[in-house]
């Protein structure tokens, strides 16, 4: 049985191989550019993965990217197509150019070809690496990305670090402290800051610290200070993460194998720290994942009340420009950043809980 | 009773003294063990029986010192080779569960840290106790579960609790339970969870270890049929009292408490096909609110005005066997009357 088995597995990979090594040679000879070829290879060598790797990890990875892969594909063509049934344009604006100008600019941006061409082309560009320029500003629109994205992921960085870290303390000092004082106070104070929105938080913060205290100066790029942005970003994320960990620490501390390892003997200290809070983690992991990309990604709203030029900004000014390729470009970019977050978060997962199989 | 009166050597392993444990909830006080008293030689089996919620498992929560937060030990001595270990801080505590006494549960399905593999929980626990080297313990751990008769030990000490059967995972934790070669095994209904081919197999190991190993066991179980011919001496618990003492002989076929006599009467025997199985009637006691007299006086069927308004006694029928009953009072009187009209 077993023999067999393998016997037919064999067959199945060779096939496998055979097939991806054709598809990959004729895709080859018939793609024009070398980062598609790239691409078509890369995509080949996951399917193949999804069959050829013993181990559940690894054809869970594979077959996880493609999946990822797809998901981004079609939330660009959700945006593209949406984005274009709008009516009106990047240059349909009061001050409306001459006719041959805008001939001539459209002619450039595509804009003049049907949509599911102009799509099309879009790909084309995308496989290349090129995510087109603005028609706002002229920029490539990847480097306005990356530049900003440095911005957004400095600030993101530190929020979603103090999130997570603050929010495992409070929550952890909540649960062992439940109905005291100091469980009262965490409570009441995260309930307030999972409810108050980010924007009243933010402009309550510049309020305060800002005008009134003039502790901190009014954010701007060439005055950079990222306190108070970074408690704003931060402060929702870790109330959550506080609230989260509370409950489920609660529900960890009343398990049997808590008691296990009291009666072991096991110091007090480690039985909450190692025993407890690894399977107190689990339901944490699951939230920290996307949360990590939205804050990363920036937040718009916050983003634009400390005018932080960060990517949130960006986005919201490609969509009030209607300037189509810086749409686009955030759009796929944080898309991506989504599900690659959310993927690192379920293999996280898998190392804390040896539970979970793959399959 | 008095230990003065004993030389040191005659003192038992251990001593339980009028142990009061009560729990503080939102609803009052909750007297889950209202003064048990016991001893329990070295090498010995004691067994103790009750129904849920009668305080088995909470007096042997309270000599380990791992009640819940609400629980306190209001009153009473647990003396553990003549010291009072219910006085020890937290850190001496520590080393001495699992060490000393060392605990195994009902549940071996959720007793088991499951995101910890077998082998980490294992040598935890060895660590804890000794001072073994990396090799040694790794060593140990092998060793124990080969003990416990675990197949394919060594691949058994990579996997998580979640891959092996109940079975398995008592085993694994009556191996864990015995690293550090504890004086005493408190089995809190070790065979409760498992399938009955299972719990034959997991009773008979604890049999032959603690032949091998010459630990005793405190058994808890609310089934008298599994520990018959395992225990030396029985403790009968209703209410966090003692009902009925003696030895498995004595409890089985001369029980003296009415209470004793009930769930004699509802273990199921395959010899007798035609009885029916007579359940005692009524609930537990609330032990919120214990009553005046015997705590079993509402559920019994030969209760006596005196049930009501007085806590029966504890009277020895004999040397080894006790019982708290008023029906037995009178049993042994008349018994005693007879004897002298006789005369």
């Amino acid at each position: 049985m077993d023999l067999t088995q393998r016997d037919l597995r064999r067959k199945q990979l060779l096939v496998t191989c055979i097939l991806g090594a054709v598809l990959f040679g004729a895709g080859w000879l018939f793609l024009p550019v070398l980062s598609e070829k790239i691409l078509l290879g890369a995509v080949i060598l996951l399917l193949t993965g999804t069959l050829f790797f013993s181990n559940d990890t690894g054809r869970y990875i594979c077959k996880r990217v493609l999946l990822a892969i797809l998901t981004v594909l079609i939330i660009a063509a959700i945006t593209f197509f949406s984005m274009n049934a709008i009516p009106g344009g990047p240059f349909s604006k009061e001050k409306a150019p001459s006719a041959a100008v805008q001939a001539v600019l459209e002619e450039r941006f595509h804009l003049n070809e049907p949509v599911g061409k102009q799509f099309l082309l879009y790909l084309e560009g995308l496989m290349q690496g090129n995510f087109g320029i603005s028609t706002k500003t002229g920029r490539e629109i990847s480097t306005t990305i990356f530049d900003s994205f440095a911005i957004s992921a400095k600030l993101g960085g530190y929020a979603a670090l103090l999130a997570v870290v603050l929010g495992l303390v409070f929550g952890s000092i909540a649960a062992l402290n439940r109905g005291k004082a100091a469980d009262r106070i965490i409570i009441f104070f995260t309930t307030l800051f999972v409810a108050v929105p980010s924007f009243i938080m933010a402009t309550l913060l510049l309020l305060v610290f800002c005008l009134q205290l003039n502790w901190f100066p009014i954010f701007s790029t060439s005055n950079q200070s990222y306190v108070l942005p970074v408690i704003a970003l931060m402060l929702s994320p870790m109330s959550y993460i506080t609230r989260l960990t509370k409950t489920s620490m609660l529900d960890v501390l009343g398990q049997d194998y808590i008691r296990t390892a009291r009666a072991k003997g096991v110091k007090q200290v480690l039985v909450i720290f190692k025993h407890a809070l690894k399977n107190a983690l689990i339901p944490v992991i699951t939230y920290v994942g996307p949360m990590t990309a939205y804050i990363l990604t920036g937040s718009m709203v916050v983003e634009s009340v400390f005018t932080t030029g960060g990517l949130g900004t960006k986005f919201v000014q490609g969509i009030s420009n209607r300037d189509y390729p810086m749409i686009m470009g955030t759009t796929i970019f944080l898309a991506t950043l989504m599900v690659t977050m959310t993927l690192i978060s379920d293999l996280i997962y898998k190392i804390v809980d040896p539970r979970i199989s793959f399959d | 009773m008095s230990t003065e009166s004993n030389s040191q050597k005659n003192v038992p392993l251990l001593q339980v003294k009028n142990l009061h444990t009560s729990f503080y909830t939102d609803a009052g006080e909750v007297k889950a063990v209202n003064g048990i008293s016991y001893n329990l030689d070295a090498g010995k089996v004691l067994g103790i029986v009750g129904e849920s919620g009668s305080g088995k498992s909470v007096s042997a929560y309270s000599l380990m010192q791992i009640l819940t937060d609400t629980g306190r030990v209001t009153e009473g001595e647990v003396l553990f080779k003549g010291e009072n270990i219910l006085k020890y801080n937290s850190k001496q505590m520590q080393s001495f569960r699992g060490s000393r006494i060392s605990m195994i549960f009902q549940d071996p399905m959720t007793c088991l840290n499951p995101v910890f593999s077998v082998g980490s929980q294992l040598r935890e626990a060895i660590r804890i106790h000794t001072d073994r080297n990396r090799e040694e313990t790794q060593a140990r751990a092998l060793e124990m579960l080969q003990l416990v008769g675990v197949n394919e030990p060594e691949k058994r000490l990579k996997q998580y609790p979640h891959e092996l059967s109940g079975g398995m995972r008592q085993r694994v934790m009556i191996a864990m339970a015995l690293a550090c070669e504890p004086d005493i095994l408190i089995a809190d209904e070790p065979t409760t969870a498992l399938d009955v081919t299972i719990q034959a197999q997991i009773l008979e190991l604890m049999q032959s270890l603690q032949k091998k190993l010459g630990m005793a066991i405190i058994m808890i179980t609310h089934d008298l049929g599994v520990i018959a011919d395992m225990c030396d001496e029985i403790i009968v618990m209703y209410a966090g009292k003692v009902c009925e003492r003696g030895t498995a002989d004595e409890i089985f076929y001369n029980p003296r408490h009415e209470y004793t006599k009930g769930l004699i009467r509802s273990i199921p025997r395959i010899t007798e096909q035609h009885e029916k199985l007579v359940p005692i009637a009524g609930s537990p006691v609330d032990l919120l609110n214990l009553p005046k007299g015997c705590a079993f006086a509402s559920r019994c069927d030969h209760a006596m005005k005196i049930c009501l308004t007085q806590q029966p006694e504890e009277v020895q029928v004999n040397d080894s066997h006790i019982a708290a009953c008023w029906n037995n009072v009178r049993q042994m009187m008349e018994e005693e009357n007879r004897g002298g009209a006789s005369k």
